[in-house]
């Protein structure tokens, strides 16, 4: 410590100084001196992050980007995204002299011919998976505990946007390899798109260059795949990072957490060390899987040929929610009108699937419309202090899982030994009538565990002692809370239903009539905080005051 | 409707351009060739199967049968409302049900379900012999159409993925159906049953005659699934060939789980 203060006090003004430090200081300076980098690693280095597991999901997702990027080039080299005629002549036997498509044939060689070739894919596809899954996993992590309030609404839509970009990835890189799976994945598509009205047809032959599937598709997605979406997922990902530095991190309430602090590890050494030991750790998972597990065995689907379908036929996880609807839309939805046929089935579920993916997004607005709340906040609710949030979310939750269920549909029905029909009608149920059940599910579990929060702080812990007092009546001993535990239980944001207001020309307009509603809806039931006097009074005549010694005499004077 | 039938009745000549028995004939012209094609058929293959159908075993065949299949089949294999009559399914049919344990059936369902079979070789060829004995029906192939060392892997993969893959899977994996129905896994079939199983057209199977498929070529699926059966996938563990759905599954429990447990490791507070 002296020999800083020393450096500090000479200043620069001798060049003998520098000896003090030797190589890494001399080096530091160096590029200091031509880059001025110290302001920033001054300010990002000491940058707090507080410490929980649910905190580091955005890393797992960043992670393994990284790997989908570093996996993502070494195929590149080998893949060949043309979708002329060849014959394989690689070394998988039960397709030699099969013609197919470069695309095809090189992804082949990909997995047989190049060395690593087929870790690399599978490092590639799985990584991939887990990409979308910790995305998913994060933004629940974010939803249930608020943390899109009010300075981060915007970070949340970045967030999603991104969300449906790695959407776009998965299903664009699916595509590629031009195998039976990826082309009937794109018949899908192509089906959807024709389904739509008027626009539709034209739409299809603009996306493949004419009549399905054409010779242009993989050219397009691989542009699309390696060039478009990736440079603005990594432009979103800077933006996104960027507004975690600007907003700090969110941390869950506990003694001495408030709004205006962040309690945790500097960036620099700390959290630097945890945080790039992690990357290993998730490349390392990663790979791990991808040499264990088969993922796309491309080499059973074989070419791409209009006419087969394998049974089985699904799209990766992340696309399932939307193959699932689709599965769910009872038979016959189609009308004639004017001569025209309208696939009420397709355009059913794109305008279900996509006001549900556009309410996902603009949910922080809608939300801070309801409640008012114009305040900052960056200490994070838990999820049983926003009991209607909550019942919201495990609402949507049992939507998406339906769907989502329903795309594995068939191998549930094989594996569990049922009808096709069942699981469908099931699900069609579940779709319907799951969200409205696990709203009130959740709504009610959330306010029960509220009403033990406040049992606790008021009366605290039962301790199963019984304690007769000198008038003769017994009572049980409670175990008080702790005060870091206290601060837990009792710090959270009570919210009232607004009142409704007339503007300025003293008129209620039917905005503030629904808003008003809204607002009731949400805050209606609700347990309030425990407040101090609260507190008092339940200490002041309770025997949870009781200490050990008034107890003893309480006992001795029996 | 009565009156318009009397009226073409009467004036044969003038509505219509055929005679009212060209389609009799037809018809008959029909059954006679393939009659006379099965026959061909039968006494071709009858070769492999001189033993199986002297007297002595169809005689011990019918005894079998009354005592284990005549319940649902009827006493002379006629069928009944419990059981379809087997008369003319061949032996080919009898030696895949029998052999593969799904007759004699446990219950009724959807459909029959593979089980330990339930009778020795000597007695499925005895049982296959009797039904054979009824009227022609598919044989029960020869051993050089099963010999899947002589077959081409990748015609009988694309013929695999063309006409079986969408009930099977690509990989044999097995599939659903209607109703409870459902394509079983070829795993671990052997290959005279599954050259049985397209000639016979078990459950809800099609019939994959040898017009459809050639001999040749069904030795060459036969020679793909044993591929795939002897080779283990190159990518690692296969994850039961299922496709995504597996796969999702897979990363969200144990790649995710494994994930999730290494942030709390990583998160936790040392003691």
């Amino acid at each position: 410590m002296t020999t800083v203060n020393t450096r500090e006090s000479a200043g620069d003004q001798t060049v003998g100084a520098k000896k003090t430090g030797g190589f890494t200081a001399t080096a530091a300076n160096y590029i200091d001196e031509r880059t001025s980098i110290s302001g920033a690693v001054k300010e990002l280095g000491r940058k707090i992050f507080p410490d929980h597991w649910s905190f580091l999901l955005g890393e797992v997702a960043l992670y393994s980007f990284v790997i989908i990027l570093l996996s993502g080039s070494f195929l590149t080299f080998f893949f060949q995204a043309s979708m002329a005629e060849v014959v394989y002549d690689g070394s998988y036997a039960p397709l030699k002299g099969i013609p197919m498509s470069v695309a095809m044939s090189s992804t082949m060689d990909i997995s047989f011919d190049i060395r690593g070739g087929l870790l690399m894919r599978q490092v590639h596809h799985w990584a991939a998976l887990l990409f979308v899954a910790a995305i998913g996993l994060h933004m629940l992590r974010i939803y249930f505990t608020g943390a899109f309030r009010k300075p981060r609404e915007l970070n949340w839509v970045i967030g999603f946007i991104l969300f449906i970009l790695a959407m776009a990835e998965g299903f664009t890189g699916y595509s590629l390899p031009d195998d039976l799976l990826s082309g009937n994945g794109l018949r899908i598509i192509d089906g959807l798109v024709k389904g739509i009205p008027v626009i539709g047809t034209w739409t299809s032959f603009l996306l493949f260059g004419g009549e399905f599937p054409g010779t242009d598709i993989v050219g397009r997605l691989y542009s699309l795949h390696i060039l478009l979406l990736p440079a603005i997922i990594v432009a979103l990902i800077a933006m996104h990072l960027l507004f975690v530095v600007v907003h700090k991190h969110t941390q869950y309430p506990a003694a001495g957490h408030t709004n205006q602090n962040v309690v945790g590890y500097p960036v620099l050494p700390v959290y630097a060390a945890k945080a790039g030991g992690f990357f290993f750790i998730v490349f390392g998972v990663v790979m791990l899987i991808a040499s264990l597990f088969t993922i796309n065995p491309i080499w059973n689907y074989g070419p791409y040929d209009p006419s087969p379908v394998s049974a089985g036929t699904q799209p990766d996880w992340y696309i399932g929610f939307a193959d699932g609807a689709m599965r769910l839309i009872p038979p016959g939805w189609e009308v004639v009108w004017l001569n025209h046929t309208y696939s009420l089935n397709i355009v059913v579920v794109l305008a279900v699937v996509g006001l549900f993916i556009v309410t996902v997004m603009v949910y922080p607005f809608i939300e801070a419309w309801i409640t008012g709340d114009k305040r900052e906040h960056h200490v994070l609710d838990r999820p049983r202090n926003a009991p209607t949030r909550t019942a919201i979310g495990a609402a949507g939750v049992t939507f998406y899982a339906s769907l989502w269920a329903a795309a594995s549909s068939d191998i549930m029905a094989t594996h569990f030994h049922l009808t096709m029909e069942g699981v469908i009608h099931t699900l069609q149920a579940t779709t319907l009538l799951g969200p409205i059940l696990a709203f009130f599910i959740a709504k009610r579990v959330c306010l029960a565990l509220q009403k033990k929060d406040r049992e606790i702080v008021l009366h605290g812990y039962e301790s199963g002692r019984i304690v007769r007092l000198p008038g003769g009546e017994f009572v049980e001993v409670h175990q008080p809370v702790d005060e870091y535990e206290r601060w837990k239980l009792v710090s959270y944001s009570d919210f009232k239903p607004l009142m409704l207001r007339p503007n300025a020309q003293g008129k209620i307009g039917p905005a503030e009539k629904v808003r008003a509603g809204l607002s009731r809806w949400f805050f209606e039931d609700r347990i309030t905080p425990v407040t101090q006097t609260e507190l008092n009074r339940a200490h002041g005549d309770h025997p949870s005051a009781i200490t050990d010694q008034e107890h003893q005499s309480a006992i001795t004077d029996k | 409707m009565t009156t318009i039938k009397k009226t073409r009745a009467h004036r044969p000549s003038k509505t219509g351009r055929r005679h009212p028995l060209a389609s009799v004939a037809l018809i008959a012209i029909g059954l006679l060739f393939t009659g006379g094609a099965y026959a061909a058929f039968s006494t071709s293959t009858a070769v492999a199967t001189t033993d199986a159908s002297s007297q002595q075993t169809i005689a011990e065949g019918e005894k079998l049968f009354a005592a284990n299949c005549a319940t649902c089949h009827g006493l002379s294999a006629q069928g009944s409302t419990e059981g379809p009559s087997l008369i003319g399914v061949g032996a080919a049919s009898v030696d895949f049900q029998v052999g593969t344990g799904r007759m004699p059936m446990q219950m009724q369902g959807p459909q029959a379900q593979k089980k330990p079979v339930q009778f020795t070789s000597e007695q499925i060829a005895a049982l296959a012999a009797y039904v054979a004995s009824l009227a022609p029906g598919p044989a029960i192939p020869a051993a050089e159409l099963l010999d899947a060392a002589a077959g081409d892997a990748a015609n009988g993969a694309e013929l695999f993925r063309i006409n079986c893959a969408m009930c099977h899977n690509v990989a044999g994996a097995g599939g659903a159906l209607t109703e409870g129905k459902f394509a079983p896994a070829i795993e671990n079939v052997s290959a005279q049953h599954i050259y049985e199983a397209m000639i016979t057209g078990p459950q809800n199977m099609p019939v994959f005659n040898d017009m459809n498929i050639t001999p040749e070529d069904k030795r060459d699926i036969i020679t793909y699934l044993k591929y795939v059966e002897d080779n283990p996938s190159p990518g690692g563990l296969a994850l039961g060939s299922l496709g995504p759905v597996a796969e999702g599954l897979f990363i969200w429990i144990f790649g995710l789980g494994a994930i999730v447990a290494l942030t709390v490791w990583i998160t936790a507070k040392s003691n």
